[in-house]
């Protein structure tokens, strides 16, 4: 099966990502770590982001509403999801929960909540561009994916 | 003809966070550690067996523990116990105090890294950790088996003065070089026989 055409595409898709800023270094990091005996190991670990990251964005969001605003758990949470991002090479997020800490150590609750806003959207971007991504790289299947670079 | 086995070394790896806890594992498994991870420092005190509510902490003997942990690595910020608190436990531990503690975290704080090798760390990882980091645990993990090496082997000279039966099965330094892979006595084998140490298997297959 010709697989140059689609090769071309995931390339051309993660040069996106790059340029873009979504995403950094440590992305290629992850990839570095698949191999055969882990084949999945991006998909699985950015999955893990995700649904961790869900969580904290929905208590991040409770946390905003209740008053009087607890600024210390709020940090706590955006702290643990700017870990994580960073962990996956999710550089927009992290940079944009960087933004919220800032704000919040302001006890700027405006700031806070525009941040998350942006912080959600960031989140919903990034999902959908990776999900599209491990779509293309599954159509190649899983000894190409190990075999090759997508430099 | 005995071949020596190199039974892998094994890390307890302690994180909170779910993503974070994978690539550690797979940091490690790729750099051809044998891993258990957990998501707490609590969970991992009572993997090594020591329980920290009480205070006096209980003394289990190195020999007692089920699996023989050669490292810890363990994330700083954590919930409730944070990675000093575990690193302060284990070093207050008589039998856990001689295994290689290191520290990850995602915030570079001079007073944090300088607080944490103080406390006897033995090394700080700055998150997100990559895998030319993992080539630093081996080091820590050698040295420290010599330093028990020695230790068991002054105890041993004590012992043979009152204890004529050298050959007892169980005995982990006995001299014959078959140090077998299913001795969950992994600690105790000779620091000799492993310093010629196996080259890490750098799983990496793109160029």
């Amino acid at each position: 099966m010709d697989y140059s055409n689609l090769r071309r595409q995931i390339i051309s898709m993660k040069k996106s990502l790059f340029d873009q800023g979504y995403l950094d270094e440590q992305f290629n990091q992850l990839e570095e770590l698949q191999d055969d005996s882990s084949p999945n190991f991006v998909e699985e670990v950015v999955a893990l982001f995700f649904k961790d990251s869900s969580r904290l964005l929905t208590n991040i969001e409770q946390a905003l509403e209740k008053y009087p605003q607890d600024f210390y758990r709020l940090d706590s949470l955006v702290h643990q999801f700017k870990g994580s991002g960073s962990s996956i090479g999710a550089v927009r997020m992290k940079n944009e929960c960087s933004m919220f800490k800032a704000h919040c150590n302001n006890r700027n609750l405006e700031g806070c909540r525009r941040s998350l806003q942006k912080m959600k959207r960031e989140h919903a971007t990034l999902k959908q561009k990776l999900e599209t991504y491990f779509q293309l790289l599954r159509q190649v299947g899983p000894r190409e994916r190990a075999v090759n670079s997508w430099k | 003809m005995a071949v020596a086995t190199e039974t892998p070394f094994h890390v307890l790896a302690v994180d909170d966070s779910l993503p974070d806890r994978k690539l550690i594992e797979r940091l490690l498994k790729t750099s051809s550690f044998h891993v258990t991870t957990v998501d707490s420092g609590s969970k991992a005190l009572q993997f090594l067996g020591i329980h920290d509510e009480d205070t006096c902490p209980v003394s289990v003997q190195a020999d007692q523990l089920e699996v023989a942990v050669n490292l810890i690595i363990t994330d700083y910020c954590m919930p409730g116990m944070t990675g000093y608190d575990l690193l302060k436990k284990i070093k207050e531990s008589s039998s856990l105090r001689d295994i290689p503690v290191v520290i990850m975290s995602s915030e570079n704080i001079p007073s944090r890294i300088n607080r944490c090798l103080e406390e006897g760390a033995d090394e700080f990882f700055l998150k997100p950790v990559r895998l030319s980091d993992m080539s630093k645990l081996k080091p820590h993990i050698l040295k420290s088996r010599c330093k028990e090496h020695q230790h068991h082997h002054q105890e041993q000279h004590q012992q043979s003065d009152s204890n004529s039966n050298s050959n007892g099965s169980s005995n982990p330094t006995n001299n014959s070089s078959s140090s077998s892979s299913d001795n969950s006595n992994s600690r105790k084998r000779k620091a000799e026989d492993n310093e010629e140490t196996s080259p890490q298997k750098n799983r990496s297959r793109h160029s």
